[in-house]
């Protein structure tokens, strides 16, 4: 039962008003997972933007704040308290996590979890920094990104990682044999909504790692935030794709990928890099060299 | 029940069993392991009906524990030494959560040097997170306080975390007989998680956890939660009180040997207390008047109840089993904090011995006893059993 735009649900779980800045990514995508996932849902979330903004009552659905490392273990907690009081079946559980709480300081709790199998869907909103703390480079920053503890100096031209060492957040728990990983962006959310359906239906952990944009830390004007996560599946900085029981399949086909210069553009933490024609040169070996890798896996 | 012949980590695991605990979460560590060992046993035979968590950490393990405690569920955890200290940061966010969450620790130094024996280093130095901390002598109390701490820490006036500590090896290790309840007698004196009600996950009822407080409302939930922390003092009396009726064994919050009109009383928690006791009722024999003063429960640590039972002594000998680096031991303040606004107040010492798990026998009490005969000569910190520049002398009095 594919998700349609037409048959979501009408019923927000959100309140409206909240203290997100304009265009953000991660409320807009926490609305919609809700949507699907329906008001039976208890959410476990990280400390981060996510934690921030929904302060004040703004989910309609039980909400638990943790501290910014231990998600999936809380989540693991309620898990097994629930099949242990026999009335698991009645809820679904979601946690969200910013990539630093998730692919960061959380990555061994949430490693714990999914090798003990623990049911939950996990969904993390990489902004590809520390956007909370005020935007600190994390193990998903980009590289030549500038972030505050990048930042671009007479020496120094933002985050110095190679793309390839980046961390591969869907790959890093795939290789935990979880029974379904997907990779979106909030640009594209019928690919995303249709993913956190596969994921509910998961009896075990899921994972889902969704491209979002962030105005301030990324230097994106609000209104181009969509535009923006559009612009990395259309370049193939970012690629859709899904992982169910070990076979990968990409859910987002780009017959003909944009230059990777028409992505950065947009994004004021690499202007720095806009002139340097090599350096864009080299950068678009690394977005076809992933590409590539990832098809022939396909 | 039958008399059992049990170490002190099975009597947890017992207590924990008959308690009816529905999550487990705990990560192994010497010496506390052996009480998750058994509990996985117990599981495992159909004689407990609850889930394991098997973490892969510590903080995890505490973690895990809160979200099953979000849900209404009875959730126990058992830790020490590094573990604990890996767990810190949890711990503070479980009081403030105000999850009744019982923890089982086996006292442990922390590294390094190396060491895996007994000291209270590990909880004392987590004594402000705002859990119940209660310590033990015998493998028998540790049976008993396990059950108070879970009838405590679940009181509805209460709701707070609760750790039952004992020392490594020396009880963790040491089998000794005890006297278990009948599971019935359990079952009244610990009613069902969900008897009481406290703010639980319910879609039914939506709400917010773990929110943000800001400075205008902040105090207002700190004293609070430190409020319930010492009003928990009543609860535990009552708890006390409940379980001499069942078991015929008394407890108290402070609790004296002999004596009350000793002239010099040592004073302290955990196993070391029964050394101090034993050696206090020679030296009675031989005419002394010294008595021994048994700190059961050290939060929230009873102000007035230590200053009664110390109020007649001229000198008090405070051992510390920790030290607050730099300071002194980390039980002694609190007692000087007792005794200030006494009508007489004692000159009280302070003992740091046993460290690391150095036995402290007769000989380390005599000495102490020894050093505490000069009085206070510019130096309030001992170290007995130690080899200083000149022994038993802190390095502040060498200057
Ligand atoms: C143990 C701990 N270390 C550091 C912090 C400070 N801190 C809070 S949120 C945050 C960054 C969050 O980044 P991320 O998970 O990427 O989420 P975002 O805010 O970007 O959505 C940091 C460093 C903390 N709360 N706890
Ligand atoms: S800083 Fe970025 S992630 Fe955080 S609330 Fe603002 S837009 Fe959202």
């Amino acid at each position: 039962m594919a998700i349609k735009l037409k048959t979501l649900s009408d019923q927000e779980h959100l309140c409206q008003g909240n203290l997100a800045c304009a265009g953000c990514s991660q409320i807009l995508g926490l609305r919609q997972v809700l949507k699907v996932l329906g008001e039976n849902t208890l959410v476990v979330n990280t400390t981060g933007c996510m934690a921030v903004i929904t302060q004040m009552g703004v989910p309609k659905v039980p909400h638990f704040h943790v501290l910014f490392e231990n998600a999936a273990a809380v989540a693991s907690g309620i898990d097994d308290a629930l099949k242990q009081q026999g009335r698991r079946d009645q809820y679904k559980l979601l946690v969200v996590g910013g990539d630093g709480g998730t692919a960061d300081i959380g990555l061994a709790s949430l490693s714990g979890a999914i090798e003990r199998g623990q049911d939950f869907i996990y969904i993390c909103f990489d902004n590809e920094s520390y956007m909370n703390t005020g935007g600190q480079r994390s193990g998903t920053t980009p590289f030549a990104a500038r972030t505050s503890t990048t930042p671009v100096g007479t020496v120094s031209r933002g985050e110095a990682r190679l793309p390839a060492l980046r961390k591969n957040m869907v790959e890093i728990i795939a290789a935990h044999n979880i029974p379904y990983a997907a990779s979106t962006a909030i640009g594209y959310p019928m690919d995303f909504l249709g993913k956190v359906e596969k994921a509910a239906q998961v009896r075990g952990p899921s994972y889902i790692h969704c491209h979002a944009p962030c105005p301030p830390g990324w230097g994106v004007d609000s209104e181009l935030v969509i535009e923006a996560s559009k612009l990395a599946v259309q370049t193939g900085a970012v690629l859709l794709y899904e992982i169910e029981n070990g076979e990968r399949r990409i859910t987002k086909k780009v017959s003909k990928r944009k230059p990777i210069a028409d992505y950065l553009k947009l994004q004021a933490r690499f202007r720095h890099i806009l002139d340097d024609e090599k350096l864009i040169e080299q950068l678009q070996r690394e977005v076809d060299a992933g590409f590539e890798a990832l098809t022939a896996r396909c | 029940m039958t008399r059992q012949f049990w170490n002190g980590n099975m009597a947890a695991a017992q207590a924990v069993r008959q308690s009816r605990v529905e999550v487990i979460a705990a990560y192994p560590i010497t010496p506390q392991t052996h009480t998750v060992e058994y509990l996985a046993q117990f599981v495992a035979d159909g004689e407990l009906d609850a889930r394991m968590v098997k973490v892969e950490s510590e903080h995890s393990a505490l973690s895990a524990c809160c979200g099953a405690s979000i849900v209404g569920s009875r959730t126990f955890t058992a830790s020490c030494s590094q573990g604990l200290q890996l767990m810190s940061e949890v711990m503070y966010f479980a009081s403030g959560m105000r999850f009744p969450i019982v923890m089982a620790v086996a006292n442990r130094t922390l590294s390094v040097p190396v060491n895996i024996w007994a000291d209270h280093q590990d909880t004392l130095v987590n004594r402000d997170a705002g859990w119940i901390q209660i310590y033990t002598r015998s493998v028998q109390e540790i049976y008993d306080m396990m059950l108070v701490a879970f009838a405590s820490a679940e009181d509805p006036r209460v709701n707070l975390p609760a750790i039952v500590a004992y020392d490594g090896f020396i009880l963790s290790h040491a089998s000794e007989p005890v006297t278990p309840l009948e599971q019935s007698v359990v079952d009244d004196f610990l009613p069902s998680p969900r008897a009481t009600e406290r703010p639980l996950m319910d879609p039914a009822k939506p709400q917010q956890f773990g929110e943000v407080l800001f400075p205008e409302w902040y105090p207002d939930f700190e004293y609070k939660k430190h409020s319930a922390l010492v009003g928990a003092a009543d609860v535990l009396t009552e708890r006390f009180a409940a379980l001499a009726e069942l078991s015929g064994r008394r407890y108290d919050l402070v609790e004296r040997d002999s004596d009350p009109g000793a002239k010099t009383v040592i004073f302290g928690i955990g196993s070391m207390m029964q050394t101090a006791r034993h050696t206090a009722a020679k030296l009675r024999e031989q005419g002394e008047s010294v008595a021994v003063v048994n700190l059961r429960v050290f939060r929230p640590f009873p102000e007035q109840a230590v200053a009664k039972a110390l109020q007649h002594a001229e000198t008090v000998l405070v051992l510390d089993r920790d030290i607050g680096y730099g300071s002194a031991g980390m039980v002694y303040p609190d007692v000087v904090r007792a005794l200030y606004h006494a009508e007489h107040r004692p000159t009280v010492l302070n003992f740091i011995v046993g460290l690391g798990g150095k036995d402290i026998t007769e000989q380390t009490i005599l000495r102490s006893l020894e050093l505490a005969k000069d009085g206070y000569r510019g130096q309030s910190v001992f170290w007995p059993d130690a080899r200083g520049p000149q022994e038993g002398i802190a390095p502040s009095a060498q200057r």
